[in-house]
């Protein structure tokens, strides 16, 4: 599965006169896993929001294989292939794990088809083997609600693969996980990536360092500098943004 | 597999068991009461006809809980206007119990209801026609409820109302209702509504017979509401309902139109109701404008939080138990009770934040 491409041209948000977004250009090519570092308020989470369709850009066209993502809503985007994990793990508190990604799984959405769902082998087994991919087939009947922080994050990574996604948005996937949970992490990211394209938004150099890919470094809504984790580690601009102030 | 009874709470193992059997004797004793009611009034076993009447109100109020469970419940949507799609259903039959009583009213004009004959009517208005037919009347009491929740529910989901915000328009949209029905020139009665009712589908009511059949047919509507919500909260729609209540923005990323989600349920909820404004009409004889008033809707409300809400049995457990305990207080301090409702509210929302059915729910923290 060949994703499309995404393209952010130009794109600026302002809110109330702050410009969390100042004239940003990006493209993440299908297949790629891309790490996006910055500063707090680098506007790192805003451009989540707009590729998404949350947040509309104030300027700049933001393209995904060859539809406009600035005229769509959330759920057609969604629909469109584009999947996106939030910092804070948001997974069905009332439902079983499995039923957290049976929901997320790709099929129809409608009210009535929904109604009329059973679940199928072919169904079964995907959710089958993503319980296996993110660890958590153990966990399969218990409610969400009991999984640990680490679990969580996980489990959010699998409903997102249900979705079949061509394009993931990950952020700060690793923000409170143990040492251990954060390789696991890694590791995960790496495999799903190839098939998709992935873009993780993260605070953590050493996690950026291991997943070892690209780099995009973002401040002040825009593009600092971009290349290998050793480049833009090495980059002066960089280092004066994270250790200058 | 965790024994479940529903998505909204789970249950311990054997609890669901448990449920289903109080829930079947329930029904069960409830479809004896016009038989024991037939027997002689020296029999020990004998039931008055004030206790069927009385139980067949309930039932039509058991609907209208299940109705408001399954959007409160199951989809988080708390409207405190389900009174007014009730009111609307009742209304709807009510206009054709009132065509029905035909030549037999007090000014025995042979097609105007006598409060037309004393507002100085000289034909019928436009709202009414069709109501001598009683499938239309019943698909009105119906599609008016639907519609009107599809209007006001497809304006506020659209613009993400959610909440209390919702809530308020609900009871405003009730509050709104109830003072154009009380108005005369309507057409729908003003503040005196509908009653003297004569005869439904050519069966004159006032009769223990009929009122038997009307019992009977609220039970059946009962137990198919029932069915019906218990198959598609066990459906993967009830699972995206909760998951819409628990987390809706996170629904919308996964692709799912929760604006359409949430109006179907509403809509849905809102036809049980006007369903069950409809069999409570002809039960109790009369609908008048108070059925909109803004306090019902909160009422009904608390049956369903009192029973435990997410549990489709806790709406049935609670409209009957906090009607019978009004009942009950009302027979001798009428005053007291507003008091009381407001009280078991607090106490309910305080101590028992699952209702009484979450009594038996697995402790599990969440």
């Amino acid at each position: 599965m060949k994703g499309a491409r995404l393209y952010l041209d130009g794109v600026s948000v302002v809110f109330d006169g702050f410009r969390a977004l100042n004239n940003l250009s990006l493209i993440v090519e299908p297949g790629e896993l891309r790490a996006i570092i910055g500063p707090n308020g680098a506007g790192k989470t805003t451009m989540m929001d707009i590729i998404t369709g949350k947040t509309r850009p104030t300027a700049g066209t933001v393209t995904f294989g060859e539809r406009d993502l600035t005229k769509l809503d959330e759920a057609t985007i969604a629909n469109l292939g584009i999947g996106r994990k939030f910092q804070k793990p948001t997974v069905f508190d009332a439902l079983t794990v499995f039923e957290n990604l049976e929901l997320a799984l790709k099929a129809p959405r409608d009210p009535w088809s929904c109604l009329r769902w059973v679940l199928g082998q072919e169904a079964r087994k995907k959710i089958e083997a993503t319980l296996e991919e993110i660890g958590l087939a153990e966990r399969a009947q218990d409610r969400a609600a009991i999984l640990s922080h680490g679990q969580r994050q996980w489990l959010e990574i699998g409903m997102l693969l249900m979705q079949e996604p061509q394009l993931l948005l990950v952020d700060e996937p690793v923000a409170g996980m143990t040492d251990q949970e954060t390789e696991h992490t890694a590791g995960l990211l790496r495999r799903i990536a190839g098939t998709r394209s992935v873009v993780v938004v993260e605070h953590d150099l050493e996690f950026v360092r291991a997943l070892g890919e690209k780099v995009t470094v973002l401040c002040e809504g825009a593009v600092l500098s971009e290349g290998s984790i050793d480049h833009v580690q090495n980059d002066p601009r960089v280092i004066e943004v994270y250790l200058g102030r | 597999m965790s024994a479940t009874i529903s998505m909204g709470q789970r249950l311990r193992p054997g609890s669901a068991t448990i449920l289903r059997g109080i829930l079947l004797a329930g029904l069960a004793i409830l479809a004896m009461l016009p038989v024991l009611n037939r027997l002689p009034p020296e029999s020990a076993l004998y039931v008055s006809d004030f206790v069927v009447s009385v139980s067949g109100k309930w039932i039509c109020y058991a609907i209208l809980a299940l109705a408001i469970d399954l959007a409160w419940g199951y989809a988080g949507i708390l409207s405190l206007g389900h009174g007014a799609f009730f009111a609307l259903g009742g209304y709807a039959i009510g206009m054709h119990l009132m065509r029905m009583i035909g030549p037999r009213g007090v000014y025995g004009h042979p097609v105007l209801p006598d409060f037309m004959v004393f507002l100085g009517y000289t034909e019928l208005p436009w709202t009414w026609w069709g109501f001598s037919s009683f499938p239309f009347a019943f698909a009105m009491a119906l599609v008016v409820p639907g519609l009107l929740a599809g209007v006001v529910g497809y304006l506020a989901f659209r613009s993400r109302i959610t909440g209390v915000y919702l809530s308020i328009i609900t009871q405003a949209m009730t509050y709104a209702l109830m003072l154009a029905f009380f108005r005369n020139d309507m057409g729908f009665g003003g503040n005196n509504g509908f009653t003297d009712f004569k005869e439904l589908l050519g069966m004159p009511l006032n009769t223990s017979g009929a009122r038997a059949l009307l019992f009977y047919a609220a039970l059946i509507a009962l137990g198919g509401a029932l069915l019906l919500c218990a198959h598609l909260t066990r459906s993967k729609l009830g699972r995206v309902l909760v998951a819409v209540r628990d987390a809706e923005s996170r629904v919308r990323f996964l692709g799912y139109d929760t604006v359409r989600v949430k109006l179907t349920v509403f809509v849905l909820s809102a036809m049980l109701a006007g369903l069950a404004g409809a069999l409570y009409t002809p039960l109790v004889g009369i609908i008048n404008p108070g059925e909109f008033s803004p306090g019902n809707s909160i009422e009904a409300v608390v049956w369903v939080a009192v029973g435990g809400r997410g549990t489709l049995v806790g709406a049935l457990v609670g409209a009957f138990s906090v009607n019978a305990i009004k009942t009950w207080l009302t027979s001798f301090a009428p005053d007291l009770w507003l008091f009381v409702l407001g009280g078991l509210f607090v106490a309910v929302t305080l101590f028992l934040p699952r209702g009484i059915v979450g009594l038996l729910h697995k402790g599990d923290g969440k």
